[in-house]
């Protein structure tokens, strides 16, 4: 009998990441690390125009190069792989990978080269001569809706990529709206607080640009690809649709993947051109996107414009929301591009108890890269609109902006609570949320602090939001891919444990997280338990990471087949203890009889027994290795609290970030390090978009902020150190307990910083100011006041 | 094509290369050396920092031919003995990289941060790091790393 040494529990610890070692020796595998014998570089010729019909494509000179192997145009392409699909059910436009006749955005690719190295690549581009007849670039949003300047898809009339929907009180199935409600509620109100918002258009930039290696093998027929992605099996599929292979003839690997944001859920033409180009030549080819290409290459984020009014008694009870939204897609529809402005009128409630609302959602093509989901995907937008016009109820009845929440607050017993927007809110203490980041910030001291410093004339502002958010996403009702996650755990001969996860990391940590949870269950060290991800060969089956679902939806199969497994090894340990196996007790290496520790069998040895099982026990198999599926009945609702101190240069208009404070309740925490490192992300990609961070387009449809340079990425001297706080209300939708984390950051934190620059520039009469907070605009506030 | 000799983590190497070719692609493709990361083509985010001849230098803004005869440190040649650098083991202590993409570039930094700064303010680390960019972090615990790494020297 080994002597017993008591292994802690890890589950809610802050556990190092077991996958940093590799990461801080730059020893990580990113797809640019990734070589094979006899690989060829691929570089894309890309449109400089917005909107334009090829007049005459040019490729000779650059095929008679020197080291060019290929070069492919649009016709020539599509000849090889079918027009790009779609991931929704709605109404989409043909979309070839390579553009055939008519460019829709700059960026859009018109040919592709294939050469010996990357540099002999980008001659060859460049050798490419494109001539077009331009055509009307369509930018700016309300006109395009009138078909003006120019209609993009000829099939899509007033270039209206979605026909107006409406959800909400008064909306039945098939979409037909009663408005007797929402009007009553209107009527009824003493105030009303109507606003045009835009919730501007985002850039994703994960620190990685996106790549891809396609291997194509003719002598098995088989395609491997390795590509810089969140869902690895979803491009598997996609890819084997599109080149008319069966799925189990490609392999996709996501590699270690440096960073998504939403941006590397979509399958995007490249990958498609480099799976059959490589297809064609019978060779493997690289892609990698230069950063100024990734601007306009890979999808944007946001760009959704709301009309939002909103009727209250005086008192600030708030009777009625009307949310008129309108998104800007760019040029096409990508995977999910049409689905993401449903979420945020799907949100539309957010931690209200409003009587009535209506939502209404146009969905609009321009000349421009298309969206896509970015971190937070409609549900930021959601919280922006609402929570500002919260505040303008707030300021214009006078109102503390947390009381007015207050009094609006779907109250803590009333959870699950189905909302006027047909999503059930799982669980939720939004009073508590807002009591608990009171506390934290000092509000009552903060707002003396704030008029202290306004009595010696700075421009000091606070500025607090609540938000709720959709996230664990599933079931496959919800979503076109599926809304479930796998997992395979298998308990080896040595006692180690192996598990397989669908839930395809970019950075999340799941290799630590999920091997906590399994550590455990098993009572075996972190040490023995590897969790592999990211490859269609090792992981049969799985959805991906996206929609803060990794821990809630994944980490849940995963604990299920690893219940399986243990179900069965204790049948193995059983008949050697001569215990029934509900008495068995799994800790410290050690299989025993509950109350009998140092009766046991050590877990290896069980283990080994199971794969030489003599004698074996009466009808079980050989092994320990189990699967499971796991689908949510319903998503999970995490929700919070962000509270901000904002001070405003009175000269230049620059606005600073003096403070903020953020409740979050993602539920159970897994790894509370892990948490909190992914809350500051969103954190500053939230504050990222309310300060400096804009697409910026000019009448042309070129982009204007279409590099480092230009667009503004937040960098270390943005932000003051944040305050974090968690609450933990655990999700009854999975036995974990586990909500999702890692879209939170984004969701209060872009109302919550205009909430206190509006403030801050209160002396000026001003009510609302879009987001980006440039100085420029604040100056201008500024100055309009003087005058 | 001109050959360039660098001692690159201590050890001399040669290449062949066309003068347009950048030192980061020098290392990356001829030396194997995939640490250093490409994350941008206009030298704003740092994410292929190295040293040569002992300071923080973006690798993708310097030719290979500009970097003749000098010494190059990689995130490779980091670790002493298999012994970890202080700022590796600060990043991974405090969770100071979540993809990891781009803290090989963020170390390099922080490295000669230390070396001109030794015992930073949180502004001064902030500062210093300002020349590289994280999408994931938030800097927070980024910051926190450098601290970690700057008291235990
Ligand atoms: S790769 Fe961005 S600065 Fe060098
Ligand atoms: S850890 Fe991902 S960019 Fe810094």
């Amino acid at each position: 009998m080994a002597t017993t040494h008591v292994l802690p529990k890890l589950v809610g610890q802050r556990i190092k990441r077991r996958e940093d070692p590799r990461l801080i020796q730059g020893r990580g595998t990113y797809v640019d690390d990734v070589k094979i014998v006899g690989m060829q570089h691929i570089a894309f010729k890309r449109s400089d125009i917005a909107h334009g019909r090829i007049r005459r494509l040019d490729v000779s000179v650059a095929k008679a190069l020197e080291g060019v192997e290929a070069v492919f145009t649009g016709a020539q392409l599509a000849e090889l792989i079918r027009p790009m699909p779609i991931g929704t059910p709605f109404p989409s436009p043909t979309h070839r990978a390579i553009a055939v006749d008519v460019v829709r955005y700059v960026g859009e690719a018109v040919a592709v080269v294939v050469a010996r190295d990357r540099y002999v690549a980008r001659d060859a581009v460049d050798a490419i001569v494109v001539e077009y007849e331009p055509l009307p670039a369509v930018v700016d949003l309300e006109r395009a809706m009138t078909g003006q300047p120019a209609v993009i898809h000829a099939d899509f009339p007033n270039n209206i990529a979605l026909p107006q929907i409406a959800s909400g009180t008064g909306v039945d199935a098939s979409g037909k709206a009663d408005d007797t409600k929402i009007d009553q509620a209107f009527a009824a109100a003493d105030v009303v607080i109507s606003q045009r918002m835009v919730n501007q258009r985002l850039v994703p930039n994960a620190m990685e640009p996106r790549g891809v290696v396609a291997h194509y093998e003719p002598g098995k027929g088989s395609l491997t690809m390795w590509s810089s992605t969140q869902n690895p099996h979803i491009l598997r599929s996609m890819v084997a649709g599109m080149l008319g292979l069966g799925e189990s003839q490609v392999r996709a690997i996501a590699p270690e993947v440096g960073g998504g944001f939403g941006a590397k859920i979509n399958i995007y033409a490249e990958e498609y051109v480099a799976a059959a180009v490589s297809k064609a030549l019978g060779l493997p080819v690289k892609w990698i996107e230069e950063r100024t290409e990734a601007f306009v290459a890979t999808t944007h984020g946001r760009d959704i414009l709301g009309y939002v009014d909103l009727a209250a008694t005086k008192d600030g009870k708030v009777l009625g929301l009307k949310l008129r939204l309108i998104a800007d897609i760019g040029a096409y529809n990508m995977l999910l591009t049409a689905a993401i402005p449903t979420l945020t009128m799907l949100m539309a409630n957010a931690t209200y108890d409003i009587p009535a609302i209506r939502a209404t959602l146009v969905e609009v093509f321009t000349n421009k890269t298309p969206t896509d989901a970015y971190r937070g995907a409609g549900r930021p937008e959601a919280t922006y609109f609402v929570e500002r016009a919260m505040d303008m109820l707030a300021a214009e009845l006078r109102i503390d902006p947390a009381e007015v929440r207050r009094r609006n607050f779907i109250p803590s017993d009333k959870f699950p609570y189905a909302t006027q927007m047909g999503a059930v809110y799982d669980s939720g203490d939004y009073e508590k949320a807002l009591d608990v980041a009171l506390a934290a910030a000092g509000w009552e001291a903060l707002k003396a602090e704030r008029d202290a410093a306004r009595k010696q004339g700075r421009l000091v502002g606070l500025g607090l939001s609540m938000y709720v958010e959709v996230c664990g996403v599933g079931p496959s009702a919800s979503l076109p891919t599926g809304g479930w996650e796998h997992a395979q755990v298998t308990v080896e001969r040595d006692g180690r444990i192996t598990a397989a996860t669908g839930a395809s990391p970019h950075g999340q940590g799941n290799e630590t997280t999920f091997a906590q949870m399994l550590a455990d269950q098993f009572g075996v060290p972190l040490e023995h338990v590897t969790i592999l991800h990211g490859d269609t060969a090792v992981v049969k089956q799985g959805i991906g990471t996206f929609g803060s679902r990794s821990q809630a939806v994944g980490g849940t199969a995963l604990v299920m087949a690893g219940a399986r497994v243990k179900a069965k090894m204790a049948k193995f340990a059983g008949p050697l203890l001569e215990a029934h196996e509900a008495d068995l007790v799994f800790e410290n290496g050690i299989i025993s009889v509950k109350g009998l520790p140092t009766s046991g069998k050590s877990f290896k040895d069980v283990a080994s027994y199971a794969y030489v099982p003599v004698p074996l026990p009466e009808g079980l198999e050989p092994g320990l290795s189990e699967e499971a599926f796991f689908e949510p009945k319903n998503n999970t609702y995490p929700f919070g609290c962000h509270i901000s101190m904002v001070e405003v240069d009175r000269q230049t208009g620059e606005p600073r970030l003096l403070k903020l404070v953020a409740v979050d309740d993602a539920g159970t925490l897994i790894n509370p390090l892990i948490v909190e490192g992914q809350i500051h992300g969103g954190l500053a990609q939230g504050i990222g978009q309310a300060l400096i961070e804009e697409a910026v387009y000019d009448e042309q449809g070129q982009l204007l902020t279409g590099s480092f340079m230009d667009y503004a990425m937040p960098r270390a001297t943005d932000f003051p150190r944040f305050e974090l706080q968690a609450m933990v209300t655990p999700t009854p939708v999975n036995p974990l307990g586990a909500k999702g984390v890692g879209e939170a950051g984004t969701l209060g934190s872009t109302p919550c910083l205009v909430a206190a620059t509006v403030d801050a520039l209160r002396e000026f009469g001003v009510k609302h100011i879009d987001m980006s907070l440039r100085p420029e605009k604040l100056w201008r506030i500024i100055q309009g006041g003087r005058a | 094509m001109s050959q360039v000799a660098i001692i690159v983590n201590g050890k001399a190497r040669k290449a062949d290369v066309e003068p347009r070719m950048l030192l980061v692609h020098v290392l990356r493709e001829q030396f194997n050396l995939t640490g250093t990361h490409l994350g941008c083509d206009t030298s704003q985010c740092g994410a292929c920092t190295v040293l040569v001849d002992g300071r923080s230098a973006k690798s993708c803004t310097i030719f290979a031919v500009q970097a003749d005869g000098s010494e190059v440190t990689t995130i490779e040649g980091l670790a002493t003995d298999g012994q970890l650098h202080p700022l590796q083991k600060g990043f991974w202590d405090a969770h100071g990289l979540q993809c990891g993409y781009c803290t090989p570039g963020m170390i390099m930094s922080a490295v000669t941060l230390l070396r001109d700064t030794p015992d930073p303010t949180e502004a001064q680390i902030r500062e210093g790091i300002a020349g590289n960019l994280c999408r994931c972090t938030g800097y927070q615990h980024i910051v926190d790393a450098i601290q970690l790494a700057a008291g235990r020297r």
